[in-house]
């Protein structure tokens, strides 16, 4: 920014105070509906308002093939779509399906994402990503040793 | 309040920064039961996570207690310059918080 408004820099000044602040004003309520759904459909829906998603070759998901530790699963999300505003992870046949639910609040993220996972046994990682509007879901099997979720 | 349960990175290459954040935290499921009371252990999860950069939003997730014990996360992005600041908060289910605040570094 070569020119530097009052305005702008006043602007500026706020929203970075009231950030500072209130770390999860730009939060929206967890959504506990979604975190209570059982299928993968019923979660998309609750925490996307569709449950129709296209299969995308566009979207790798990177899992070990077996997890010995259902505890502790490595899971990378990346893509190649456009403008891609959410990631949401969901290990299908775990007792609540939803895992995560990332959201992109600016254009400067990149569609990638990594973390670690519990899976009570063996199923499917969905990753489903919404880009310009679209829902777009791939799935990848894990297969799980000892399960992660009771133990 | 928590306190020093995060560990946090961001790191410049190549015009990409890549933000890689540890928190300890032990993310119960609740249905969980104490070896020793045979009770169960009370459900502890991280519900949301924030991180902002300079004040400005780049990520919110809401998480269940799906997410491992100490959670590991990564995303990546881009127009981000070295000493830019960048902040992660977290707040459970049980309300304890955390939040920490580092430098870009290349």
């Amino acid at each position: 920014m070569t020119n530097l408004s009052r305005r702008g820099f006043l602007k500026g000044t706020l929203a970075t105070g009231a950030a500072a602040v209130l770390p999860f004003s730009a939060m929206a309520d967890w959504p506990k509906a979604a975190f209570e759904a059982k299928t993968v459909e019923d979660a998309i829906m609750a925490l996307l308002g569709s449950p129709d998603t296209l299969v995308s070759s566009a979207i790798t998901i990177e899992v070990p093939e077996i997890a010995e530790n259902g505890a502790v699963v490595p899971v990378k999300v990346n893509s190649t779509l456009p403008k891609v505003e959410s990631i949401v992870l969901i290990s299908e046949k775990n007792p609540i399906p939803l895992i995560a639910h990332f959201k992109f609040e600016s254009d400067a993220v990149q569609p990638f994402v990594a973390t670690r996972i519990k899976m009570g046994e063996t199923s499917n990682v969905v990753a489903v990503l919404k880009s310009e509007g679209k829902l777009y879901v791939a799935r990848k099997e894990v297969k799980v040793t000892i399960g992660g979720c009771g133990g | 309040m928590a306190t020093n349960s995060i560990r946090l990175q961001a790191k410049l290459k190549d015009g990409l920064t890549e933000v890689k954040a540890l928190i300890n935290h032990p993310m119960e499921t609740g249905s969980r039961k104490d070896l020793k009371t045979g009770k169960l252990i009370p459900a502890q999860y991280i519900e949301d996570v924030s991180v902002i950069s300079n004040g400005k939003p780049l990520l919110t997730a809401a998480w269940s207690f799906g997410i491992s014990k100490n959670p590991y996360c990564a995303f990546q992005f881009k127009g981000g310059k070295i000493g830019d600041k960048i902040k992660l908060s977290w707040k459970d289910n049980l309300g304890e918080t955390d939040s920490a605040e580092i430098d870009i570094k290349e």
